[in-house]
């Protein structure tokens, strides 16, 4: 039986026993249906757009400030026009360099990358994939999303700010972000910064509770834990660390709080500034550090869990074959979570930190090579030998592929800390985490939107211009970020304005330019994706099959447009894992069927 | 929604789970402040601090206001409304002698000389403790919601899982703070 027979069974079913009334009855206003919606798929689409806008300001972000590290000597009269103040003459402000560094860093790590790729697609995917017709609470989920939207709000107000925003750099260590004489950007926006991260963190702490709750506790009959689908194993272990973590980055920003209003000394002591002796005493900014990076680092694993498991997913369903090592990845997924708790100090070698103390560090921070390497080896040999059909979905994940191999690789440089004394905050630093965490968790989402807008909007993407939205990006990434390793390799700092100064960089004035050139290239196909994905939203080519990719999980059994509730009828049930393809002499099973008498368990 | 929980009978209830989870994540920041706290105490330029005796009594007080609505829940599953209610109210009030008592040892500690700014000890003893108290508070806002709802005579409801929630989160208050107690006598 293919899949539209199913639908059409149960749509009969629905007739017979006519209790879909919970699903269609209701007439729902504007408001209640796009904006304080509680259905999980609409929730998913407004951290999905928000994402979209803040990757655009951010990148734009890159832009400007690529311009001037390429051309220090010029002056571009338009970014007066744009910047204001900003840029006496069409000359980048120094400051206000900081300022666009620190929000690039900001919006994409925490704007993007986290609320937009996994509040995407857990709250798409996990009810979808669980078999369950929403979240465990719906209305937590809405708050979730609008306190993301608030921290959204007061983020982007903090750009318009005489001041500027917080300009200290993403990691904010004091003393520069505690001290608001320090510098411009550390006054009121780096206040708005804090007030903002506080509303982003209780918007991720009230979603993954949700995620971790409905993954536990809604699965739907049959779906046992290891019949779940990749993706969502990759979601819950995200979503663990982010409950784990994100609160420790709450108390950090308390005490900092405490310090720039209060007169407390948590992070400072001994400090002039101005020709002024600061009463402070007896703090670290050390402490600082700590703190932040223990939830820093499990946040480099929130990028990049949901990546892989989508990833994971559509590896397996555009090359027609069972993912290899299904319960090596679980495992995998789960060593990679335990491990990136017990890692943070790598980011603090040179701090001052005790030497016998990195040792552990170094080590734990090389073991967790051993799971990359396992998954990046099951995805290889998923490949291997697959009938592999090169959608936009496929052609990002085998990227993301790429990009993790090549990023990953010069984390094991980097996590030696007697490497890591030459190497830190150069741009070996700035290609490395760009590549592994940065461009590749980029593509993970990429593939994520490509595989999943048929099911999201109902309507495919343009292919042509997805291809070249892909290929560019691709060469692109790696035009940007492959010469930084020979910067930083030369010992060429990173966050600094101009390195025209410097006698051992001027070799570098033509690279600097050549990467600017390029991130220009590629920020412009990305507004290609960004017309192709609007575009497509409403004049797209549409879904006139219930599953177009031929994939076996549940989100695929649901008619094409869900409505709220998901399924018409009832749930299905599933009787098998989510990853028979090739089975049988059969393309696939979708694991609603139940396991025939006569076949293979896998 | 109520079909697939009635399916899942034997597992905790979804709500319960949440709450079992956010109780995590709020270990976890007492955690990163307690932990810093360690750090920081180790450093040159820590002055140790005398709890006040206040401290003791706001103890013995959250301690009873636990027994208090454990009492409640009882009364509720028997449903004895009436008595319910009072045992709820008791809860209420004592969490807020609760807080009132913190405020007091704060002010005892601020006239002894022990300021928030003057030390980075004393620091870590106003948040880590006001914190607390924060939470406190909020649970004390849950109970008068559950309070109000409980004299709402037009709508009766005999659903156990929110008075299971307040029951849990309130412990769990009960025992951040004979935690953080201990922890404050002892490492000093």
């Amino acid at each position: 039986m293919n899949n539209e027979e199913v639908s059409h069974e149960q749509s009969l079913v629905v007739h017979d026993l006519g209790h879909a009334a919970h699903v269609h009855h209701h007439k729902q206003s504007f408001i209640t249906k796009y904006i304080f919606s509680q259905d999980h798929k609409i929730i998913s689409r407004q951290f999905l757009i928000t994402g979209i806008i803040w990757a655009l300001i951010g990148g734009l972000f890159s832009v400007i400030f690529r311009l001037q590290l390429g051309y220090p000597d010029s002056t571009f009269p338009f970014l007066q026009d744009l910047l204001g103040h900003w840029a006496p003459g069409g000359k980048l402000d120094p400051e206000f360099y900081y300022a666009l560094v620190t929000m690039h860093g900001t919006i994409l790590v925490f704007f993007v990358l986290t609320a937009g790729l996994s509040g995407t697609f857990a709250n798409f995917l996990i009810p979808l994939q669980v078999g369950a017709r929403d979240m465990a609470s719906p209305f937590l989920n809405m708050l979730s999303y609008w306190f993301f939207f608030s921290a959204s709000i007061v983020m982007f107000c903090s750009l318009f700010l005489q001041t500027g925003p917080a300009s200290g750099g993403w990691t904010i260590y004091p003393p520069l972000s505690a001290l608001g004489d320090a510098m411009s950007g550390s006054k009121t926006g780096m206040d708005m910064w804090l007030a903002s991260m506080g509303l982003f963190i209780i918007s991720q702490l009230l979603a993954g509770l949700n995620y971790i709750t409905t993954i536990l506790n809604m699965r739907t009959k049959g779906m046992s834990m290891t019949r779940l689908p990749l993706t969502i194993w990759s979601l819950f272990f995200t979503a663990v660390l982010g409950v784990l973590s994100f609160p420790v980055l709450l108390s950090a920003v308390v005490l900092l709080l405490f310090d720039r209003h209060l007169g407390t000394s948590f992070f400072l002591s001994d400090i002039v500034i101005g020709g002024k002796i600061l009463p402070n005493e007896g703090g670290s900014p050390i402490l600082f550090q700590h703190l932040f990076w223990f939830l820093g680092h499990p946040e480099v694993y929130i990028i990049a869990l949901p990546a892989m498991g989508i990833t994971s997913e559509v590896i397996s369903v555009n090359s027609r074959k069972p993912i290899f090592g299904y319960m090596a990845m679980v495992g995998s997924f789960f060593a990679i979570a335990a491990l990136s708790f017990m890692v943070w100090a790598h980011h603090m070698f040179v701090t001052g930190l005790n030497p016998f103390l990195g040792s552990f560090f170094v080590l734990l921070t090389l073991l967790i090579a051993v799971p990359s390497a396992i998954k990046v080896f099951n995805w290889l040999t998923t490949l291997w030998k697959g009938s592999i059909r090169f959608t936009p979905g496929m052609l990002f994940a085998i990227g993301f592929v790429s990009l993790f191999i090549s990023g990953g690789l010069t984390g094991i440089w980097l996590g030696n800390s007697s490497l890591d004394i030459h190497l830190h905050d150069t741009y070996f630093v700035v290609a490395h985490f760009h590549l592994v965490m940065g461009v590749a968790s980029m593509f993970g989402m990429f593939a994520g939107v490509y595989h999943w807008f048929p099911k999201m909007f109902g309507r495919y993407m343009n292919n042509t211009l997805s291809y070249i939205h892909f290929w560019i990006t691709i060469a692109g990434a790696y035009c940007i970020f492959w010469p930084m390793h020979y910067e930083g390799l030369a010992g060429m700092p990173r966050r600094y304005y101009d390195f025209s100064n410097w006698e051992s960089f001027k070799m570098f004035g033509g690279l600097n330019e050549f990467i600017s050139v390029v991130a220009l290239i590629v920020f412009a196909t990305q507004l290609l994706f960004i017309f192709n994905f609007f575009y497509s939203i409403f004049k797209g080519r549409k879904v006139t099959t219930p599953n177009p990719w031929g994939a076996t999980t549940l989100e695929w059994t649901t008619p094409i447009r869900p409505g709220h509730g998901n399924w018409i009828s009832e749930i299905p049930e599933v009787y098998r894992w989510p990853y028979d393809y090739g089975k049988d002499g059969r393309d696939f099973i979708p694991q609603t069927e139940p396991v025939g008498e006569n076949e293979n368990r896998h | 929604m109520i079909a697939v929980m009635k399916e899942q009978k034997n597992k905790i209830h979804p709500h319960k789970f949440t709450l079992w989870v956010a109780l995590a994540s709020i270990v976890m920041m007492f955690t990163g402040f307690t932990s810093a706290y360690i750090v920081k105490r180790n450093m040159a330029n820590w002055i140790s601090f005398q709890l006040p005796k206040i401290f003791w009594y706001s103890t013995a007080v959250i301690i009873i206001s636990s027994i208090t609505i454990i009492l409640s829940r009882n009364c509720f599953r028997r449903r004895e409304m009436k008595q319910y209610r009072l045992w709820l109210a008791s809860t209420l009030v004592l969490g807020v002698i609760f807080v009132c008592l913190q405020y007091i040892g704060f002010t005892q500690l601020w006239h002894s000389g022990i300021t928030l700014t003057k030390n980075v000890s004393f620091s870590f003893l106003y948040i880590i403790v006001g914190l607390h108290a924060v939470h406190v508070l909020g649970g004390v806002i849950a109970l008068l919601v559950v309070l109000i709802k409980a004299y709402n005579v037009k709508r009766k409801n005999y659903n156990i899982v929110p008075v299971d929630l307040m029951n849990t989160y309130w412990h769990f208050v009960d025992l951040l703070w004979i935690y953080l107690l201990l922890f404050l006598v002892m490492i000093r």
